[in-house]
Parts: C-alpha cells; structure tokens; sequence
C-alpha cells in the first residue's frame, strides 16, 4: 500500500504572460534520515522523499533530488515562466511506496 | 502575588530575537510548517470518536466561535483542579467523547491543541491570579525560583536574571510561553511547552517532572500568569 502526507502548494493563480511565477511546495513528511537509532539501539530504517517534480501543461520545468541531509517537512521555493494557461503537476515520491500529487491551474493573459 | 516575576521593563516575545527568515516562517501560513498540525487538527475536529462516537464539533460546534480566546485562559482551575489545555482536551476525551486520553507529544493531541490555540492568535493572555488558583499559583512561583539538578540553576537564574545576555552564543529569552504548541526547527517537529520545559531540566541535570503531572501544570501557570497580556503567536516557529 502506497503512503502519503500532507503536502501545499503556494503559487499565483493568474499571470501575465511571460512573467517569472514564484511556487512554494511544501511536505509534511518525517525524513528519517536511517543515521538514528531508537532509545534500545535500533537502527530506524531511512524513511526519505527522494524526487520532487513539477510538471507545466505536462513538460517538466522543475526536479529535485532529496537526501538524508535535508531537514523534516521539507519546503521547495522555485521559479518558472507562465507561458500558456492550463494545469501544473507537482509530484512527491519517497521511500516505501511513498507518493504524494498536488494540482494547480493557472490562466495566463 | 509579590513583585519578583514582574520584570523590569517590557515583557519580550522570543519571536523578537529570531532571525527574519524564521520571523517570515511564523507569520506566513504557507511557510509554517505547524499549519499541517492544524490541518490535521480539523479533521480531528470533525471527527467521531469514542464509545459515545461523537466528535468535538457537536458539543462545540462552531470552533472559531467557540475555542476562540479558550487557550489565553489556560491552565485553569476547573472542579477544583488545575487543568492544562492538553489536560482538558483529554478531560474531554475521557468524559464526552468515551474515548481513551492522548498521549504526550503524540500527533493526535498536538493537532487539536494547535488548532485550538490557533483560534487565541492575537489575543493577549488572560491568566489572572484569582482565589481559586491562588495555591497553584505559589507553588508555580516555588518551582520557577527553585535550583534544581546537579548544574544547581533556577529558572529564574537563567530566564529572569540573565535574559538577554547569551548562553553558548544563543541569547537567553525571558521564557514567556505565548506561541505554544512550537514548531521547533531542533525539534523537526511540533511541541508542547512541557516538552520545551523538559528540555530545560535535562540541561540543568534535573530529573524531568513528568509529562501531565501537577508539578508541570503549576509551572505552566505560573508561566502564563508571568506573560499575562502578551499576545498568543500558537502555533509558533522557534529555532
């Protein structure tokens, strides 16, 4: 069985066309980097998201790997271009079938 | 109550020694990492629960009507013992709901004390000594003014004596507890003022009250009283 969490997205649902868009992607997800052991020694499996991509009218603009290093409820803050109207797709996946989707719509003028 | 826990000059939010950055990551609900708590704390909210299978929503209804204001009065005396907001949530549990308390520091109960808290943000702390609370109230001040464990500190060494000077490079806060339950970036999570507490005891090498206990409540009174008038910032960043 597939897990998920709860995940935002932050971005403007209107743009100019041409203008550089701001988008907040934000996880709520542990990160358990698989370094830490539990009070009676045991190692914690690493529990990581491993790949963050956004997907623009289905052409991908944006990707990020993730590793042990980064920090619980990881937060994304990237730019695109707002050519054209129409939707944009911001997948998480992780470790253990982990696998999060958001959607957003943006009309371009 | 005597004067000792007035501090001269104006009480200080911890919030004004942080960076900007984490300033922008409080106020910005989109960048506040404690909002997925709330979320999870409105659909707790809805939920049922309990052998009486009845959620929070139906004795309470509205929760921006109802809870609003609830959390700047904790901990207060309700049937004669002091209760923390934690406490009454679980108080409310047990009793309403028929359902069996939430753990510490669990998921459960951080989100509905978010989400409740959430609904105070702004409203100055309302914890006022009055003949109910008057006992637990000294007794708050005892523990606040009591060296404890083996580096032998007070609170009040460290957080009334000492604040604004530094320790190991961070600056002391005067330890007001007016943006609890903390999303604490050491913490990678978010956590109640009695975890923040334990964490100050383990540093002095004291034996940490328990999670619940009635020494934590009178601490946490105590504390408030101390803070009365600030506005709450639940749920908070700090660093």
């Amino acid at each position: 069985m597939s897990k998920t969490s709860r995940t935002s997205i932050t971005m403007p649902s209107s743009a100019k066309k041409g203008a550089i868009i701001e988008i907040r992607a934000i996880a709520q997800h542990d990160m358990e980097s698989g370094f830490r052991y539990t009070e009676s020694g045991k190692l914690i499996p690493r529990d990581i998201i491993r790949t963050f991509t956004c997907s623009y009218n289905n052409v991908e603009v944006f990707k990020a790997d993730f590793y042990p290093g980064i920090g619980a409820n990881p937060l994304i803050t990237f730019t695109t271009i707002a050519s054209d109207s129409g939707m944009l797709e911001f997948k998480w996946l992780g470790d253990d079938g982990y696998e999060a989707v958001n959607q957003a719509r943006i009309t371009v003028s | 109550m005597a004067a000792p826990a007035d501090l001269s000059g104006k009480k200080q939010s911890s919030y004004e020694l942080m960076s900007a950055e984490n300033k922008a990551m409080q106020d910005d609900p989109t960048l506040n990492p404690a909002m997925f708590w709330v979320a999870e704390g409105e659909s707790l909210w809805q939920a049922k629960s309990g052998t009486k299978n009845i959620a929070c929503s139906q004795c309470h209804s509205d929760l921006k009507k109802s809870m609003r204001g609830v959390a700047t009065q904790y901990p207060k005396m309700i049937k004669g013992k002091l209760q923390t907001l934690e406490g009454q949530i679980n108080q409310c549990r047990i009793g309403a709901q028929g359902a069996p308390a939430l753990a510490y520091e669990s998921k459960e109960l951080l989100s509905l004390t978010a989400l409740i808290a959430l609904q105070s943000k702004g409203m100055p702390i309302a914890v006022n000594e009055s003949p109910q609370n008057k006992e637990e109230l000294k007794k708050g001040q005892q523990w606040f003014n009591k060296r404890l464990g083996q580096l032998n500190l007070s609170c009040a060494q460290c957080h009334e004596d000492r604040a604004g000077l530094k320790l190991g490079g961070s600056p002391i806060p005067q330890g007001h507890p007016n943006a609890y339950p903390i999303y604490r970036l050491e913490w990678q999570t978010l956590g109640s003022l009695q975890r923040r507490l334990r964490n100050c005891m383990s540093g002095v090498r004291a034996q940490q009250f328990e999670y619940g206990s009635p020494e934590m409540a009178q601490l946490e009174l105590f504390l408030m009283w101390r803070a009365r008038g600030m506005p709450l910032e639940a749920p908070g960043v700090r660093p």
